[in-house]
């Protein structure tokens, strides 16, 4: 069955700003949790990221695959996937989504057909077997693959764009574009440009706007539609912050944060580097030292601001008084969730 | 002399040999960052930030090795070592034999691995038995900081390639930076002396492939590395006061592997029991059972390792690691101290090796 195309149909604003401000209240409830303690490990928050995840997801229904990486809170809650499960499931009890085994780098909802992975990059590829189960078990239906643009350097991932378009899979590449590669600036790592690339392994690319989920929801109902229809995969690039680092206790987040204590443990170090000798010659040690403050820039530049922020400029859009009751119901239900699976740790605990 | 950290007394091996060998140059994901000091003081030339390309920067890594350089290749996480296998498998490891031995690829793979601060399966990977089964590679996995530095050192003088393991329990760096992130409500147990120690003036090579003992003890030779050397010590001392001598032997290295110590240990003791951290299946422990039985040893056997996925929860990953309870309970198995109901233990834990 041919699929209207989704430009023609309105967005729904109100929608989209719910999914975004549930997704922004179930990440700042992860920070809290981990702060606690209750999260063991690495913590990788999506704020940021709630546009693009609001946007793509808003357009992926029942048999619909998606694949996304370690920033798994946006698509899971977009998805729709029960927030206590999740948040069982991160504090690592035996009701969790996983039972307690995976955590927040293994979201794995085989009914939703929703899998998140720890390596970089590996979402491609298991996107496009998504895609291949699909064209054989479910006619119509779509996998989509979430990614950062650091991942878009790892080999695998550019093979599965080149084995997306040659098999003309029903495949949705969606580059979450945060301009980091772990803490490493990423166009210092990267070549060319990837919409070029994407283009050059055959896929249909456009880039879209990260901070607007009405524009992402725009060209990701394109691409979807497409490949529902059977018109091959797309790669859609879009920009968007990384506010709180690669995880949470980034270490140059602290230090953009609280530049004096952090600041101040870092300088001995930094100067025994400086001056040891035997070492390298003045200029290339100047040079590094740049290359290390630019980073540290960069970052600062990267922190949250109303202008960057994709929750407030959809809150603009609505009207505060809507956003504000449209936000508020979503913190509602996180709080709700929160609160119920405390209890029930609580009590596992004391049981 | 200071004590010093896990982490620091690597760096100062590699900071060190760097500046006799003008060959010796580091590169891996934010190694920038993460190697600041030195990358400070060699500048961007000599340490340099790879994008997130393992199979591109890891095979770059053996290819300029071959090429003259002596490269130190940072591999985040062990377990990311996968998508760079095939420039390890495939290439710096038949290098020597395809070559006739004509050429070598002098590589340091230096990469962070092991579990007990909740990251979960695909984070707190071992890998040395796998990465050990190739051979042409060397795999070492030091559980203190002198050996550490020592054994970069080693490294860093070898010929050939060399997977050198760093356990994120010992290392306060990795500890914080993935574990901690600054917060002070979390904890982790850590052993004080694979995480903190004395480093020998001057710093001196440590040869690959020689085990060294922990412990002396006539009743049972307990085989480990890494931080299990420490959770072995921990049971041995806890077997002491029950009347039991336990030797602990540090295998320091898993390719090459120090038979003779092994062996030695087995006759002396009549039984040996591994303590492994990595996978119990295909590794390092069921090789240790196989030299046994292949020099004649007659030693009753046990294992206690990592027999399925690291699991997320903190409690249930404290369960899978070797530990001290398990650690102990095997050896106790072994003594033939249990009582009569519990004699027979899991097969999966523990296998007689009697001939």
């Amino acid at each position: 069955m041919p699929t209207v195309l989704t430009r023609k149909t309105r967005f729904d604003a109100r929608s989209l700003l719910a999914t975004m401000a549930e997704i922004r209240a179930f990440e700042l409830a992860c920070a809290r949790l981990w702060e606690e303690g209750l999260i063991s490990g690495e913590m990788h928050l999506g704020v940021g990221e709630e546009a693009i995840a609001a946007g793509v997801m808003a357009h992926v229904r029942e048999g619909d695959a998606i694949a996304f990486d370690h920033r798994s809170g946006p698509p899971v809650v977009a998805r729709g996937l029960d927030l206590e499960s999740l948040l069982l499931e991160l504090l690592g009890d035996e009701r969790g989504l996983c039972r307690g085994h995976g955590g927040h780098m293994h979201f794995l909802a085989p009914e939703q057909l929703a899998a998140g992975t720890g390596i970089v990059g590996a979402t491609g590829p298991v996107a496009c077997g998504f895609a291949l189960a699909a064209e054989h078990l479910r006619p119509g239906a779509v996998a989509v693959a979430f990614f950062g643009d650091g991942a878009a350097n790892q080999g695998a991932l550019l093979e599965a764009f080149n084995l997306a378009a040659a098999w003309k899979l029903p495949v949705v590449f969606v580059c979450k574009d945060n301009r980091w590669a772990i803490t490493t600036r990423a166009r210092t790592v990267t070549g060319g440009n990837l919409l070029q690339r994407a283009r050059g392994l055959g896929l249909r690319a456009q880039r879209t706007n990260g901070f607007r989920a009405e524009a992402v929801w725009a060209a990701a109902g394109e691409a979807i539609a497409r490949a529902r229809d059977g018109r091959g995969p797309t790669f859609l690039q879009a920009r968007c912050p990384r506010p709180e680092g690669h995880f949470l206790g980034d270490p140059l987040v602290r230090l953009v944060r609280q530049p004096r204590s952090e600041g101040k443990a870092m300088t001995p170090d930094a100067i025994a580097g400086l001056t040891a000798q035997p070492g390298a010659a003045r200029r290339l040690r100047a040079r590094a030292l740049g290359r290390t403050s630019r980073t540290v820039v960069q970052l600062g530049a990267g922190q949250l601001r109303p202008r960057r922020d994709p929750i407030a400029r959809m809150r603009r859009r609505l009207g505060a008084p809507v956003a504000a009751s449209v936000e508020h119901e979503a913190r509602a239900r996180v709080d709700l969730a929160v609160h119920h699976v405390l209890e029930m740790t609580e009590n596992g605990r004391r049981g | 002399m200071a004590e010093v950290g896990f982490t620091e007394a690597i760096d100062q091996a590699v900071e060190q040999a760097m500046a006799r060998d003008e060959r010796i140059v580091v590169f891996g994901e934010d190694v920038e960052a993460l190697r600041q000091r030195i990358f400070l003081r060699y500048g961007p030339r000599r340490v340099r930030n790879t994008p997130i390309s393992e199979g591109a920067f890891l095979g770059a890594g053996v290819g300029a090795a071959m090429g003259g350089l002596r490269p130190v290749v940072e591999i985040m996480l062990v377990d990311f070592i996968a998508v760079a296998l095939d420039p390890l498998l495939n290439h710096a490891a038949k290098l020597e034999g395809f070559s006739g031995g004509s050429w070598q690829a002098p590589l340091v793979v230096r990469t962070a691995c092991g579990g007990g601060y909740g990251d979960g399966g695909q984070h707190e990977q071992s890998l040395w038995g796998m990465l050990a089964g190739i051979p042409g590679l060397a795999v070492l996995v030091p559980s203190t900081p002198a050996d550490a530095a020592g054994l970069m050192l080693g490294a860093l003088e070898h010929s050939g390639p060399v997977v050198y393991l760093e356990h994120k329990l010992l290392s306060e760096m990795w500890l914080e930076y993935l574990g901690r992130g600054g917060r002070d409500t979390v904890a982790f147990d850590v052993p004080p002396h694979g995480a903190r120690g004395e480093l020998p003036e001057p710093l001196a090579p440590v040869p690959l492939g020689q085990a060294v003992r922990r412990r002396q003890g006539g009743d049972l030779a307990i085989v480990s590395l890494g931080v299990g050397v420490h959770r072995s010590l921990e049971a041995a001392d806890e077997l002491a006061a029950g009347g039991v001598d336990a030797e602990v032997i540090d295998l320091r290295s898993v390719a090459p592997l120090d038979r003779d110590a092994i062996v030695a240990a087995a006759q002396a003791t009549g039984r040996v029991l591994v303590v492994d951290e990595d996978y119990l299946r295909g590794g390092l422990s069921g090789e240790i059972a196989a030299l046994l039985a292949e020099a004649g040893v007659g030693a009753a056997f046990a294992r206690v390792a990592t027999e399925g996925t690291i699991p997320y929860a903190r409690g249930l990953e404290d369960r899978a690691l070797p530990n001290k309870e398990r650690i102990l309970s095997a050896a106790r198995a072994l003594l033939g101290r249990r009582e009569p109901s519990q004699a027979a233990p899991p097969a999966s834990a523990q296998s007689g090796l009697v001939p």
